[in-house]
């Protein structure tokens, strides 16, 4: 199905830890715009978060980079988020997405790709290694009756 | 920011997570978590979401840290009172088969 873009924010900022509570709190105001539940903007919330913490920690180790959001709402109450980097690039995606697979050592759970899955509707992960990863999601927010 | 406080009474050391717990959150809080068990070596340690109000897979790894480290002195480790949006990220993780996770009484509906 062809969706037309409602209304959209595009942000784009610094690889730096901070900028992931930036980032959950700009989706979450434009995701209000959908009436969602409470469950539900918690879920994409928990997904924005997830995808921006793998920029800043993985696609970007050892230096400061930059990471573009752009969170859409869709017809049919979709909320589209894309998440991208210019880092370093995952070699092997399929690997990457296992749950506990992670490079991120006890920081990190290796849990976050499976979150970005359980939260969403459609998850969908493009890798180039060196040239960066884009990663693009989709959630319908249910109407509350 | 996150804030962390803690309790300490007859060996079980009570650490309240006051916040969002994020990778961010993590880095920061960490240090201040272990100093806490090295200085009172604790045989139980209770990890209170009483006041967190959000948490991403990032938190997986510190109660999984926790666990770990409690695990390895012969101790326990184990969440109290998780409002229901952590509740959903531990549910999605599949934890509670290592880690007794308990819910907020208004949480699992």
């Amino acid at each position: 199905m062809k969706h037309t873009s409602r209304n959209y924010i595009k942000l784009e900022f610094p690889s730096t830890g901070a900028n992931e509570s930036l980032a959950r709190s700009a989706v979450a105001a434009l995701a209000a715009q959908l009436d969602p539940t409470l469950d539900e903007l918690g879920d994409i919330k928990t997904a924005v978060s997830e995808a921006v913490t793998n920029a800043i920690v993985h696609a970007y180790p050892d230096r400061i980079g930059t990471v573009w959001l752009r969170a859409s709402i869709l017809d049919g109450d979709v909320l589209e988020l894309t998440v991208r980097d210019r880092g370093r690039g995952i070699a092997d995606v399929a690997q990457a997405m296992q749950p506990l697979y992670t490079t991120g050592g006890e920081e990190r759970s290796g849990m976050g790709f499976t979150i970005m899955e359980s939260f969403t509707d459609a998850l969908r992960v493009r890798s180039t290694p060196g040239k960066g990863t884009t990663v693009t999601m989709r959630r319908r927010i249910r109407k509350k009756r | 920011m996150m804030k962390v406080y803690s309790a300490y009474r007859d060996g079980r050391l009570t650490i309240f997570l006051h916040g969002e717990l994020d990778h961010h959150a993590v880095r920061q809080s960490m240090a201040a978590i272990e100093r806490l068990l090295d200085d009172y070596l604790p045989r139980d340690c209770v990890l209170d979401f009483s006041h967190l109000s959000f948490m991403d897979s990032s938190g997986i790894a510190l109660i999984l840290k926790l666990h770990r480290r409690m695990s390895s002195a012969g101790g326990r480790a184990w969440v109290e009172n998780a409002a229901a949006q952590p509740l959903r990220v531990i549910d999605a993780s599949g934890i509670e088969r290592l880690v007794k996770i308990a819910a907020q009484e208004e949480a699992r509906t």
